[in-house]
């Protein structure tokens, strides 16, 4: 199984290059964007087949590793 | 001879390059990222630091601002422009040189003393040097150079490659490279050598005091070349 | 919310605490006030614990320009140049995110000094960690060092020298101080005192978020289980944005429209605006309206508190708003005018037209409370009666081999080459010397720092302790040729309220002081961290002492390579051979107790105003202080940084070997000198009844102690070097 994750910055926390990208994007021409934030986007290939049992993994993964849990958040966004 | 360094948000080797090209006998022009023209030069420098905080990916933001176009138009034309460490990473951004600088491979900043060796001293920044392996600073996060199998072939087959890492005896090898660029290469030319792109500050090697004074034979020589 | 006691317990204030905030506003404060108070009164803010002892500090001096109370402590070092000099802790968000809360600690101390108007022109820092054995260790220094460089590096400030210690009692609590040194001209400096009366308040940088509410509080509370429960208060740092608002703050501050600036840290918008209205005996009146938020539905409350990062605040000279803003225009900057000066004396604060907290502004400060706790006075415990037949069943090879990979001892350049040391393109003496040195831009002037703390000597007695750190820092700064001029010192301790960590915190501050008055050095910034204390486990005392000072012309710099074969190499001051609290007791021996060495300040003053006099004179070509492993350690060192090896003589008093290589006594230099000079050099030692011993002579690559006993310097270089690249991959 193919497990997709995101993992971003907490809603509250402060997310400077995300801010940064926005006024970039502003300056280029790209109005009426009202928030830029920034992720990070994994694909991690298990070798499971049961979609659950690897969706825990994944979780698993994302709490221990991917994300810091202090100032961020993850998601599993699908698998395949 | 006269010069142009342009100051981008986050930028923090502006100054040094300033003392260096002055103390070497340049005009040089501090020119903000804002404006739309460019003074005329003999050269133009993009500097060292973390332009727009290194966010996104490096120089990347800083490809977008507005005297960029100047600065391209300025190169197109057959003018020197050279970009140090984060001015290196804003050309290939702006894909005036080819390939892209990753994360070191050992993921760390790495802030040290190396020897490179000159390549390809056909062109106006290497032309007549009087010392083939020079003693320079690095200092970095992202200066691991990459590109696809095509853009090195044609980087080899134009004699792109203007200088190597390498140890103190001028062997290139493995041991030899501090970020894991591919084949060692620590700066490159356009296809016309008046672009280059470099990791490897020569503005702070500019007297014994410093950690080394190799920095004042670039800037002594490039300067002979202009004249 | 309703206030009561217990909300008052919450926020860490005493019973007896809240009761007095009644007693002086004459009613139940509101949340928002009694947060104000909270973070006004608490330790990290109040100094209530150690302002009683901090003022017997000797803060003044001829070349004192501003010693302790501003942001930070400022020195002349002549032709109208200042330093602007401080350290800081930011100990307890660095355990809980160890990447953010040390960049934040250095983004910090950073805006303390640029908002004197000094440009930043080097780092330093002091960083502690628990055993190498403790399964966090790494992961904290990992991520320590990477926060540090993060900040650091993006600013383009080098990190120009450093110390880095381990030790099981910083398992629960690891130390991480930072430390600036900025550059100004003596007219052009800023201080936070406000003054005159309907002078626009301007609110400059970030925007306000959630972050860090009761930071402040955090930094001095005490672990316990419940840590992961506080991780929300952490604060992260955008260095790109402070890059931004120092190139700003100093456009502003060279024009004439800054009546007076002060940074947002700690507790946030509450103690900068305070703090400004304080100084200047005046009232501020903020409307929270104008301050601009990250999030929505931010509360007065929320607002006052927050600690997000790289916000300042400045009193302008009315009619100065425009000019003003253009700059933080040009840099992309929130700039807002949030309020005004007053002459009610009182903090008067506005939300959606009502006035939502009303404080005066002396029940904050002045009458914030003040404790005399209860201290106990530490005894000089026994001296260790070691046998000396123990030591024949040692090599002394051996010995130096496990010192030099000792994690207190081995090189920490895995350390600092992720740390930008060279940019600014002046520094000359990089991390891993006695001292870092960068030059003043542009003249022939150079500033040297060093930090050093020795929290084994402090926790085996106090006092001694405390007058050790400053004659440590004295001497780094005489190797490499400066005039030591001032300090700035960072006190790490345990919980105030035990007698036990109260009075290593007083008999500490009584040593530092000693030791700096007479040596005049005198201590013009710093920083106080309690409560660095798990459960019922307290950290062994830890003053960081950060030390500055100044070479005339630098050209005169002395490094610590020996230099040329045959040259005389000397160790300055006597060598009695005492081991008690040496490296050599604690990790060899394994012998832990016993005082610290003994500290003779006449003799440390005596050696090392001679030591300067003789590099002044040109006389000496490498210079290193002995400290931690004694003499053989020291000159270890010399050998690796210089490729060169030595013969060492054997002593001519009887001593024992192992005591004559590996004692810690005090007041010692080793000096490198040409044969041609040693006539002049022992006039000038004997003239000034200064003791000295010749130790031997520079060789091209081994040392060499006698025919069976030799070591090539590749070897030495292979144990100073390996460990901590080993500790790190592993």
């Amino acid at each position: 199984m193919k497990v997709s994750t995101i993992v971003t910055l907490k809603k509250d926390v402060l997310d400077p290059q995300g801010k940064v990208v926005h006024q970039a994007l502003n300056g280029m021409g790209f109005n009426n964007i009202k928030e830029v934030r920034q992720g990070k986007y994994f694909e991690i290939e298990i070798d499971e087949k049961d979609k659950k049992k690897a969706e825990e993994k994944a979780e698993e993964m994302c709490k221990k590793l991917l994300a810091n849990l202090v100032i961020e958040d993850y998601k599993i966004i699908g698998s395949q | 001879m006269n010069s142009s360094v342009i100051i981008f948000p986050g930028s923090n080797c502006d100054r040094d390059m300033d003392v260096a090209l002055k103390k070497f006998g340049f005009k040089n022009k501090m020119i903000w990222h804002n404006d739309s023209e460019l003074p005329k030069n003999d050269l133009v420098v993009l500097p060292g630091g973390f332009s727009y905080g290194d966010y996104l990916r490096c120089g990347s933001m800083a490809s977008k601002s507005k005297i960029i176009n100047s600065v391209i138009k300025f190169a197109k034309s057959g003018g020197l422009l050279l970009g140090i460490c984060n001015g290196f990473q804003i050309l290939t951004e702006t894909e005036l040189l080819p390939g892209a600088l990753l994360r070191n491979k050992y993921s760390q900043f790495i802030c040290r003393n190396v020897f490179i060796k000159i390549n390809e001293s056909e062109n106006n920044y290497f032309k007549n040097i009087n010392k083939n392996i020079l003693e320079l600073h690095i200092a970095h996060n992202e200066g691991n150079f990459f590109c696809s199998t095509d853009q090195m072939k044609r980087i080899n087959d134009n004699n792109q490659i203007a200088a190597l890492y390498c140890n103190k005896d001028g062997e290139v090898n493995e041991k030899s490279n501090p970020n894991g660029a591919m084949n060692n290469i620590a700066g490159i030319f356009n296809k016309e050598k008046n672009i280059l792109g470099m990791m490897p500050h020569p503005e702070r090697m500019i007297d014994k005091y410093l950690s080394g004074d190799d920095g004042s034979i670039f800037f002594q020589n490039l300067l002979s070349n202009l004249k | 919310m309703k206030v009561n006691e217990s909300v008052a317990l919450e926020h860490g204030l005493s019973k007896s605490e809240y009761k007095k905030i009644c007693e002086l506003l004459n009613k139940t404060p509101n949340i928002t006030e009694l947060g104000i108070f909270s973070a006004m009164w608490n330790e990290h803010c109040s100094y209530k614990s150690s302002r009683l002892h901090l003022k017997n500090l000797p803060t003044e001096g001829k070349k004192v320009i501003q010693g302790p109370g501003e942001n930070a402590g400022v020195i002349d070092i002549g032709d109208d140049d200042a330093i602007v000099f401080k350290i800081e802790s930011h100990n307890h968000p660095s355990f809980i995110e160890p990447y953010q809360g040390a960049a934040t600690g250095v983004g910090g101390i950073m805006r303390d000094v640029f908002t004197m108007g000094a440009r930043p022109i080097a780092n330093l820092n002091s960083i502690h960690f628990g055993s190498p054995r403790n399964k966090k260790t790494k992961n904290l220094l990992r991520g320590v060092v990477r926060g540090i460089g993060g900040y650091g590096n993006c600013i383009g400030v080098p990190t120009i020298g450093g110390q880095t210690c381990f030790d099981e009692s910083y398992n629960g609590n690891i130390l991480v101080n930072a430390m600036t040194l900025g550059l100004v001209k003596k007219n052009k400096i800023f201080y936070s005192k406000a003054a005159g009366i309907g002078k626009p308040v301007i609110y400059v940088g970030s925007k306000t978020g959630r972050d860090g509410i009761h930071g402040a509080s955090m930094a001095s509370a005490i672990f316990d289980e419940k840590i992961e429960e506080k991780k929300p208060t952490v604060q992260v740092g955008d260095p790109f944005t402070e890059k931004l608002l120092l190139e700003a703050c100093l456009e502003l501050m060279a024009g004439e429209s800054i009546i007076a600036i002060q940074d947002m840290g700690a507790a946030g918008l509450t103690s900068s605006s305070i703090e400004m209205a304080s100084k200047g005996k005046l009232g501020i009146e903020l409307n929270l309206n104008k301050v601009p938020c990250r999030e929505l539905n931010m509360t007065p409350y929320e607002i006052m508190l927050s600690e997000s990062q790289e916000r300042m605040l400045i009193v302008l000279e009315n009619g100065k708003e425009k000019e003003a803003k253009k700059i933080f225009d040009k840099w992309n900057l929130d700039f807002s005018v949030i309020g005004k000066t007053t002459n009610s004396k009182k903090i008067e604060l506005f939300y959606d037209e009502k006035k939502v907290a009303d404080i005066p502004v002396d029940t904050l400060v002045e009458n914030s409370p003040m404790y005399d706790r209860k201290w106990k006075k530490s005894k000089l415990p026994k001296k260790n009666k070691l046998n000396k037949d123990n030591f024949k069943s040692l090599k002394i090879l051996n010995v130096l081999n496990k010192l030099l990979s000792n994690p207190n001892i081995c090189s920490k350049e895995w350390i600092w080459e992720q740390y930008d040391h060279t940019v600014m393109g002046d520094t000359i003496q990089k991390p891993g010397s006695d001292a870092g040195i960068v030059r003043v831009h542009g003249t022939n002037k150079a500033v040297a720092a060093s930090v050093d703390s020795s929290a084994s000597y402090c926790y085996a007695h106090p006092l001694t302790g405390g007058k050790q750190v400053v004659c440590e820092s004295w001497r780094n700064l005489i190797s490499v040729g400066a005039e030591p001029i001032a300090i700035t010192n960072c006190l790490n301790f345990g919980n105030p309220e035990k007698e036990e960590n109260m009075g290593e915190f007083v008999e500490c501050v009584q040593g530092i002081g000693e030791a700096s008055k007479y040596l005049n050095f005198p201590v013009v910034s710093g920083n106080v961290s309690f409560y660095n204390q798990t459960k019922e486990e307290g950290i062994k005392p830890t003053p960081s002492i950060g030390g500055v000072g100044l070479i005339k012309n630098y050209t005169d710099m002395v490094t610590m390579d020996f230099k040329k074969v045959d040259n005389i190499v000397l160790v300055i001051g006597k060598t009695e051979g005492y081991l008690d609290q040496s490296i050599f007791s604690r990790d060899i021996l394994r012998v832990k107790t016993g005082p610290p060495p003994e500290i003779n300040l006449f003799n440390e003053k005596n050696n090392g105003q001679t030591v300067l006099n003789l590099i002044k004179k040109k006389l000496v070509r490498s210079a290193h202080d002995v400290s931690l492993g004694g003499i053989l350690v020291a000159v270890s060192k010399m050998c690796i940084k210089g490729k060169k090896g030595l013969e060492i003589k054997k002593p001519k008093k009887l001593i024992n070997q192992f005591e004559y290589m590996f004692s810690e006594d005090q007041g010692r230099f080793i000096v490198e000198i040409e044969k041609e000079n040693y006539k002049q050099v022992r006039e000038i030692l004997e003239k000034n009844s200064v003791h000295y011993d010749e130790l031997g002579i520079v060789l091209d690559k081994d040392i060499v102690i006698d025919e069976k006993t030799k070591v090539s310097i590749d070897d030495l270089i292979q144990s100073n070097n390996n460990w901590l690249n080993k500790f790190m991959e592993a």
